[in-house]
């Protein structure tokens, strides 16, 4: 008997994954126990790079606490900076002009786009192959140009403003937004000639990972991970905000619940923000980008209020409790990952471990935000 | 639709605390209010005061959310088991430090993802002892929320399997969301 045969008993070892992992995509550590190449059980170690950004929200004004937000998902920064502007604005009463709605809508799904771009190259990557992520990074790159030049950053944008927006966007942002479409829906294609008909990433994919609807009802999971297991819950469509009823879009719903439904739902999403941005700026109205009153020091009223929006990522959702003063009483910031990464022990049980590392792909991590 | 059914689930819950408690709650109006308030005025008192009523209809363009519950510390996983039988979702449990008042609140969200409606139900505990029962047994993904909420605020979940720290480094033994806290 060969020294593999006799060794067959019940013993499982504990391998790390991480916290500085590729496949981890940031600083997260998964205690894997293994059962041979089995995974007996995962545990996701969190907190490698928590800021506390709910207590800096106490320390300093409600606007102070902007430029935050854009540092929790660095890959969807304007959807935290929506998130935010939209409770601010809820609670304090601010009107916002519809120009800046539209833009703030334009932008937004730019950079959701950009976000979808580079998961689909480092899922990719994760899967074992390497040159999509070059394909999808020319592509995210061309949208980090275009909105740098209204923002001013590339990454961790803070560029709205309680009521509006720091900058107007001008007709080379107009003209560059319409071309980028252009070019991405000819990229499309190929895109999915080279990786979705892959027959490789086929089996990588079809039939791995499973995530009940159940189990993303039972974990609070959001997101593309939800609308990947067939619940047709976008915050976009079902709690709308901003102009967004107004302008025509489908989501995606795919309800295979495995790792390639999780895949197409945001390959979907893609086209699906590339209408929304061409119909907002076919509608896009003249005006000012700013109330024309906005107080210096916001105070909103006693209570607690509560918004969300639809990030790349999911339901992103903050609790203010404002106390009447200049500043928030307690900030809470629920962000998507967090809870699509909990339901991960539960659901990579008896998975191989490359299949579990295709489930960990799949639900789009982005560490800053889950440990905000 | 099931925000109704839930709304008349949690009434009764609510409801049948209140039996429970009457005396503790009269006190603290009459405590904090003049003594000789009437019972008119004992309403307008609660609603001026820190308690507010128990079920308030929200409006969901102001507040973000529809219905606001408060119960009673021990029936949080009651409240869980409404909502879970109705099929919400659970999108996060934090804390609330009101040093001033020397209670700590815990809130939950709750969503309904098929017929939208977002519920929040409370409850008030004492700061001294910070406890209540966790409610990961009906709610897995309860289970990191309450242990970030632990983390923050010092706040025991009772029967929580792992109450150790989630965010903070794993020998933490300070909760920075105290409003006493000091670096």
């Amino acid at each position: 008997m060969s020294v593999f045969a006799e060794s067959q008993t019940q013993e499982t070892f504990v391998v790390n994954l991480g916290p500085q992992h590729p496949a981890t995509h940031g600083v997260l550590r998964v205690k894997l126990t293994m059962d041979g190449e089995y995974i007996d059980r995962a545990e996701p170690i969190l907190g490698y790079i928590h800021r506390m950004h709910e207590k800096n929200a106490e320390v300093g004004t409600w606007a102070q606490f902007m430029p935050n937000t854009g540092r929790m998902d660095y890959l969807h920064a304007l959807a935290y900076n929506f998130g935010y502007s939209i409770a601010v604005e809820r609670a304090a009463g601010i009107e916002v002009p519809e120009r800046a709605e539209y833009i703030r809508v334009i932008t937004c799904e730019l950079n959701r786009i950009s976000s979808h771009l580079l998961w689909f190259g480092a899922f990719v990557l994760d899967l074992g192959g390497f040159t999509p992520l070059l394909y999808a990074f020319d592509d995210r790159e061309q949208l980090l140009d275009l909105l740098e030049t209204v923002t001013g950053s590339r990454l961790t944008y803070c560029y709205y403003r309680f009521g509006g927006l720091y900058n107007d966007i001008d007709e080379n942002f107009v003209d560059g937004s319409r071309a980028f479409i252009k070019r991405l829906r000819s990229r499309m294609p190929m895109y999915h000639n080279l990786v979705t008909k892959n027959i490789i990433l086929m089996k990588r994919l079809i039939d791995i990972g499973p995530i009940s609807a159940e189990m993303c009802r039972k974990y609070g999971a959001t997101g593309p991970v939800l609308r990947g297991s067939g619940i047709n819950f976008d915050v976009r469509k079902n709690e709308p905000y901003s102009v967004y009823p107004e302008l025509d879009f489908d989501v995606p719903v795919y309800s295979e619940c495995d790792c390639m439904a999780r895949y197409m739902v945001r390959m979907d999403e893609i086209d699906q923000s590339m209408r929304i941005i061409e119909q907002a700026l076919d509608k896009l109205p003249d005006g000012p980008i700013k109330p024309e009153k906005v107080p210096k020091l916001i105070k909103p009223p006693k209570g607690d209020y509560y918004a969300a929006v639809e990030a790349a990522r999911g339901t992103f959702s903050i609790r203010l409790v404002s106390d009447g003063t200049n500043k928030p009483y307690r900030l809470k910031l629920r962000s998507p990952t967090f809870s699509n990464l909990s339901l991960y022990e539960e659901a990579s049980k008896g998975m191989l471990l490359a299949d579990a590392l295709a489930l960990m792909g799949s639900l789009d991590l982005v560490i800053p935000e889950i440990d905000r | 639709m099931s925000l109704a059914k839930v709304r008349e689930a949690l009434a009764a819950l609510v409801a049948a605390s209140q039996e429970e408690l009457p005396p503790e709650e009269a006190i603290e109006s009459v405590t904090e209010e003049t003594p000789e308030a009437a019972a008119p005025e004992g309403e307008q008192a609660e609603e001026a005061a820190a308690p507010p009523p128990p079920l308030v209809d929200t409006n969901h363009a102001k507040k973000g959310f529809h219905l606001d519950v408060t119960v009673a510390p021990d029936q949080v996983v009651q409240a869980a088991e409404i909502l879970d039988g109705e099929k919400y979702t659970i999108e996060a449990v934090t804390g609330v430090d009101w040093i001033k008042e020397e209670q700590m609140e815990v809130v939950y969200d709750y969503c309904d993802t098929a017929d939208f409606s977002r519920v929040v139900i409370r409850a008030r505990i004492p700061r001294a002892t910070p406890e209540l029962p966790t409610i990961s047994r009906v709610f897995p993904g309860a289970d990191w929320h309450e242990r970030e909420t632990h983390d923050f605020f010092g706040i025991t979940f009772v029967g929580h399997p792992d109450l150790s720290p989630l965010l903070l480094p794993e020998d933490a033994d300070y909760h920075p969301l105290l409003k006493d806290f000091t670096a």
